[in-house]
């Protein structure tokens, strides 16, 4: 069994975000990227299936900027025997990203693809459920624990309600949790390991995919602040606070 | 063109947040129409038929939809979204386990959780853990639209009368199959309709300590709220997590104990009307959102609460 899995460079979970002044967007430059966090934990599943001898190739993709290849190089590091970057530029939306996606499950042909279930940049939850559209293949999303069997994954799923079980044939789609595993920590040998890993670079404009944006952005700006409030002295004057000023309970 | 709001529901009753998803569809059209689909939801489609915003109900009744699974839902919404400008349903797992299945057959680039409606074609979205706001302008001629249900009011549910009109199902995508759902049932509120909320954190040290919260949350008729790091370390189940990666909540009242106050726990709560911060590092980021503070060991301070709690004469639910 053959698993690919994409992985998207964003603004690292702990950066404060900083919204630019001229409304365009949030300041990237001098900022720590990292890979996007459930994206790890799909790097982390893929390996350990690999090493449970029931997967014979782990495929790191991403589809992004020059920068954006540290994210394969990465999944590379801690398990993923070679990788994929889709060169290109500027914002690419969920829906050109799963159509690139797409052409290269084609050419690879895959029986699982991981992702991470939402990207925390743009927050959208899109890119895996509409892969899974195109290929017309199932889709496990927000999964929490992965059972392999033969041609077959057994997946339970996060959802509002507490947790559901769903049974996907391969080829399959699925989406990670951050729940479903704790991702390891490359070790300083495999990084070196790693820059010896091949990467395939193509740029999307090969690909004859149209990747034009179809929303505007037409501004982006800081949410309105929460006044600064007050820190009381007891739980009495908490409550009475509550009860008497806030007039909540 | 009319919008179409997809019903959320578990074959027997609507859920709740389908109300604050008609609202949102109807800020964008006044004609809403909305589609249920599922197995015996003659009760759940009576329910949706009484929305006074809703003008027509569409209704698709198969064995296969019993378990709301996308592959499913995903056919028979795009065909019917020929007749519509926008699709619209909540940004909870079922819309954001479905949407992007329709928008791709579409070919729409979806714009997921937004918290207000600009026009008909631009909305309002929270980014990066709602750090920042994004208005977004659809140029897509379908528009595919899942909306924050706590940031849009519940409409009416009475004094409506839609008709109904059967349509046909569509075949059934056999390569996925449901096995189970576990849901926790409980009596108290649900967490995101709730008017209070009491939620812990990793502070609270272990899954039984969580009673203190449970005994709180029942004296105040509160829905019980946790931090990823407290469901990471077993102490609650995931159904009960706030933040960016579980539920957005909006309640007149949040109380958050033991919780540090994380980007990704923020994005969850900070829009609440009142918050409570009980932590014992002064320096904790949840004071910086919070209306009142109270740095205090937790141990001491929720016993003490309790007891502040039952010498009021009374307590609003």
């Amino acid at each position: 069994m053959k698993i690919l899995v994409a992985v998207k460079r964003v603004i690292d979970y702990n950066v404060q975000i900083r919204v630019k002044e001229d409304g365009t967007g949030v300041v990237t430059d001098n900022v720590k990227m990292s890979t996007n966090p459930p994206d790890d934990n799909a790097i982390e599943e893929a390996v350990k299936i690999k090493e449970a001898g029931k997967a014979t190739e782990v495929v790191a993709i991403t589809v992004g900027e020059e920068k954006a290849q540290e994210t394969v190089r990465k999944a590379l590091a801690v398990g993923a025997d070679r990788g994929i970057h889709v060169k290109a530029d500027g914002i690419l939306e969920p829906l050109a990203v799963s159509k690139i996606l797409q052409k290269i499950v084609d050419k690879e042909k895959p029986d699982l693809v991981f992702m991470g279930k939402q990207a925390i940049d743009d927050d959208c939850n899109q890119t895996g459920q509409m892969l899974s559209a195109l290929l017309n293949w199932p889709q496990a999303t927000f999964a929490s624990k992965i059972d392999v069997k033969d041609n077959k994954l057994e997946v339970t799923r996060e959802i509002d309600e507490g947790l559901e079980t769903i049974e996907i044939n391969v080829p399959a789609i699925v989406t990670c949790d951050l729940r479903l595993n704790e991702p390891r920590y490359a070790s300083l040998p495999n990084i070196m390991k790693a820059k010896k890993k091949p990467i395939e670079e193509i740029a999307a404009s090969d690909l004859g995919v149209d990747v034009s944006p179809r929303l505007e952005q037409i501004k982006v700006e800081e949410p309105p602040k929460r006044k600064a409030g007050i820190k009381v002295a007891n739980v009495a004057e908490l409550v009475q606070k509550l009860k008497n000023e806030a007039k909540v309970i | 063109m009319a919008v179409l709001l997809i019903a959320e529901h578990n074959n027997k009753e609507l859920r709740p947040f389908t109300l604050n998803a008609a609202t949102a569809a109807s800020q964008i059209d006044s004609e809403v129409h909305a589609v249920i689909i599922g197995q015996d939801t003659a009760e759940a489609t009576k329910q949706l038929s009484e929305l006074p915003v809703v003008k027509k109900i569409l209704s698709v009744e198969a064995a296969h939809y019993e378990n709301f699974t996308a592959e499913n839902f995903a056919p028979v919404i795009v065909k019917l979204a020929e007749n519509y400008s926008h699709i619209v349903c909540s940004a909870n797992t079922f819309g954001k386990n479905l949407m992007p299945r329709i928008a791709a057959h579409l070919d729409t680039s979806q714009v997921s959780d937004i918290i207000k409606v600009i026009s008909s074609d631009t909305f309002l979205r929270p980014i990066y853990a709602g750090n920042a706001f994004a208005t977004i302008k659809s140029n897509d001629v379908k528009k595919c639209v899942t909306i924050r249900p706590t940031s849009f009011d519940p409409c009416e549910s009475t004094g409506g009368s839609a008709q109904i009109e059967k349509v046909d199902a569509s075949e059934e995508f056999s390569k996925t199959k449901f096995i189970k759902r576990e849901e926790i049932k409980s009596d108290r509120p649900e967490l995101g309709t709730a008017r209070i909320v009491v939620s812990g954190g990793r502070g609270m040290q272990s899954g039984d300590n969580f009673k203190l919260i449970t005994e709180i949350a029942d004296k105040l008729g509160a829905a019980i709220g946790a931090s990823r790091a407290a469901v990471d370390a077993g102490y609650i189940s995931n159904d009960h997590q706030v933040g960016q990666t579980g539920k957005v909540v909006v309640p007149d009242l949040y109380i958050a104990i033991g919780i540090s106050g994380a980007i990704q726990h923020l994005a969850g709560m900070k829009e609440s009307k009142v918050i409570v911060a009980i932590n014992k590092d002064g320096e904790a980021p949840i004071f910086s959102v919070a209306d009142y503070g109270l740095e205090a060991d937790l141990f001491e301070a929720i016993p003490q609460f309790m007891e502040e709690l039952n010498k009021l004469n009374t307590i609003q639910k």
